[in-house]
């Protein structure tokens, strides 16, 4: 496997900057690094998601049942088990999860499949509050744990290499070009010999099982689990909107969404409290009217048309010195 | 004759009451191009669709060297060597014209993977014309450059039979010149052929034998000359004297 040397440089760069960002918690503490928390945890999951519905352009909205699959993965155990056990119990969680719904999935697309995603969430929440109210006794559970901001920040700094190593891996590997494959064109991924069902349910396996992670390392926080709080739709929306903002047809595209989405949402919340749902709204049509490809696709295309710009120009010249 | 590369044996397709392909048989040698001909609505596109697995048939079998390809899902039918183009002409959009033609080579009946696809996706592009035109996205190519596409990323997938629906509809007086140019030094090169066509020149040219549909049933099944001269063969294209 021969790899070409720009991806030898970004991929040093990017594990360079993760080394610097794990230092931040020596340095800052509160409500900076509360924010870092939340910024870490979307980059992670927003990443994740763009795994999948990047390339496949199938928007899911289930982002929420795999956040909150991972979550109560945690607080079930949390008495019994140490914390390395949970999270493998939230991979195993997601992943299930994800296949039963790329099974039931894969005949559907575009707005179809959106919705399914979307009901999705809102019926596991309901079903663990049935269960819950039924057999548990009560609504939520208690999670209490040592871990402190500094260490979620830890983890989920971890989980978010980890998921753009995999994303890397991904893109390289024959997966990756079956998945872009299939965005392109479904019906010509299957007479070139692609699974298209294989491809689409692994990686949406992949995808989900790095949510649930999320959701898992996030427990500790909340102490106290709710349906309401761990199945929260707006997590699912969130999600969608910064990694739209960023863009999905680069694996860091996301990310770039993420920061300054995350830092104004948090200054609007704080301030604007009862406005915060219209703003969100707001800002969701304005992305997708004004950014459809999100801000790294509308860089590289003007990049583009530069470049062809310049290529064109020097194609007639060409011609005309012949 | 030796085994035929493939068989299609009573074939049949409804759709409801609608019977698009009504108990077809027909078989392939080796290395031949085949014209699949008809009017519109004879169930031609339909047969290939039945070939290549994007439809299965209601009744009948279809083999491929002797092996049952009917019913099978399409990308199991792509790698065991059955590979198309469409009638619209249907590339891959967001990728460049090399990478079309490296999807056709890493999943389907070659399996080749990096350095090896990337040759051999060049030396396809070189054959149908477009050297030198490896990075230009394909949204931007002409008609006939996204045809040209299509046909290297069927090729590159080495397939034992090539399905072209149409391929040369849609193009003018010159490049049709160059497209039937090309089909014959594919079929020169040994590969086995059916091709679904309207225009009747390159059937009359480039193939040597003609089945032909009317209304899901096969009316004839020969030498291309003869079978165009057939009276029902014509009738079906033209109607009956009395109708004109």
């Amino acid at each position: 496997m021969n790899i070409p040397r720009n991806e030898i440089l970004t991929l040093g760069a990017g594990l360079a900057g993760a080394a610097v960002l794990a230092f931040l918690p020596l340095v800052t503490e509160g409500f900076w690094l509360s924010l870092s928390v939340n910024i870490m945890l979307y980059a992670a999951i927003c990443t994740a998601w763009a795994l999948f519905s990047g390339p496949t352009h199938l928007v899911s909205l289930a982002s929420a049942a795999f956040f909150g699959v991972g979550t109560y993965s945690v607080a079930i155990f949390v008495d019994v088990l140490p914390f390395p056990a949970l999270i493998l119990i939230a991979v195993a969680a997601g992943a299930l999860l994800a296949i039963l719904v790329g099974l039931a999935t894969l005949r559907l697309s575009g707005v179809y499949f959106v919705i399914f995603t979307l009901g999705l969430a809102e019926l596991i929440g309901q079903i663990v509050t049935w269960v819950q109210t039924n057999f548990g006794g009560a609504i939520g559970l208690y999670v209490f744990t040592d871990f402190t901001e500094t260490h979620l920040y830890w983890m989920l700094l971890a989980l978010t290499v980890v998921v753009f190593l995999t994303g890397w891996l991904v893109n390289r590997s024959r997966l990756g070009l079956a998945l872009r494959i299939i965005g392109n064109d479904e019906a010509v991924a299957r007479h070139v010999g692609v699974d298209t069902a294989r491809a689409r349910i692994i990686l949406f396996a992949v995808s989900g099982a790095f949510i649930a992670v999320a959701g898992a390392i996030m427990a500790p926080r909340y102490s106290y689990i709710t349906p309401d709080a761990a199945f929260n739709p707006m997590t699912s929306f969130l999600v969608v909107i910064m990694a739209l903002l960023g863009g999905t047809r680069r694996l860091w595209g996301p990310l770039v969404g993420v920061v300054p989405f995350t830092v104004v949402m948090d200054f609007i919340s704080g301030h604007f409290p009862n406005q915060t749902a219209v703003i969100m709204g707001l800002a969701f049509l304005a992305i997708v009217y004004v950014l459809p490809d999100g801000v790294t696709g509308q860089l590289e295309t003007l990049f583009r048309r530069r470049c062809s710009l310049d290529k064109s120009s020097l194609a007639t010249t060409a011609e005309e010195g012949r | 004759m030796s085994v035929p590369l493939l068989t299609i044996n009573q074939v049949r397709k409804a759709f409801g009451g609608l019977v698009a392909v009504n108990d077809v048989s027909f078989e392939v040698a080796k290395g031949e191009l085949l014209g699949l001909i008809g009017p519109n609505g004879s169930g031609k596109t339909t047969m290939l669709n039945l070939i290549s697995g994007a439809l299965s048939p209601t009744s009948g079998n279809i083999l491929l060297s002797g092996q049952p390809i009917a019913g099978l899902p399409a990308h199991k039918i792509a790698r065991i060597g059955v590979a198309r183009t469409f009638q619209l002409v249907r590339v891959l959009p967001s990728m460049s014209s090399l990478e079309n033609v490296v999807a056709g080579a890493v999943f389907g009946h070659n399996k080749v993977w990096g350095d090896e696809a990337l040759t051999l996706a060049r030396d396809l592009l070189e054959r149908v014309g477009l050297k030198g035109r490896e990075d230009v996205p394909v949204a931007a190519m002409t008609y006939i450059d996204q045809k040209r596409i299509e046909l290297a990323r069927a090729l590159a997938g080495n397939p034992h039979i090539l399905l072209l629906d149409e391929w040369l509809a849609g193009l003018n007086p010159s490049e049709l010149r160059i497209g039937m140019e090309l089909i014959r030094e594919i079929s020169a090169q040994g590969r086995t052929i059916i091709m679904v066509e309207h225009v009747m020149d390159a059937i009359r040219s480039l193939c040597q034998r003609c089945v032909v549909m009317n209304s899901g049933v096969k009316i004839a099944d020969g030498k291309s000359a003869s079978v165009l001269a057939d009276p029902e063969v014509v009738r079906a294209y033209l109607g009956d004297e009395d109708d004109a």
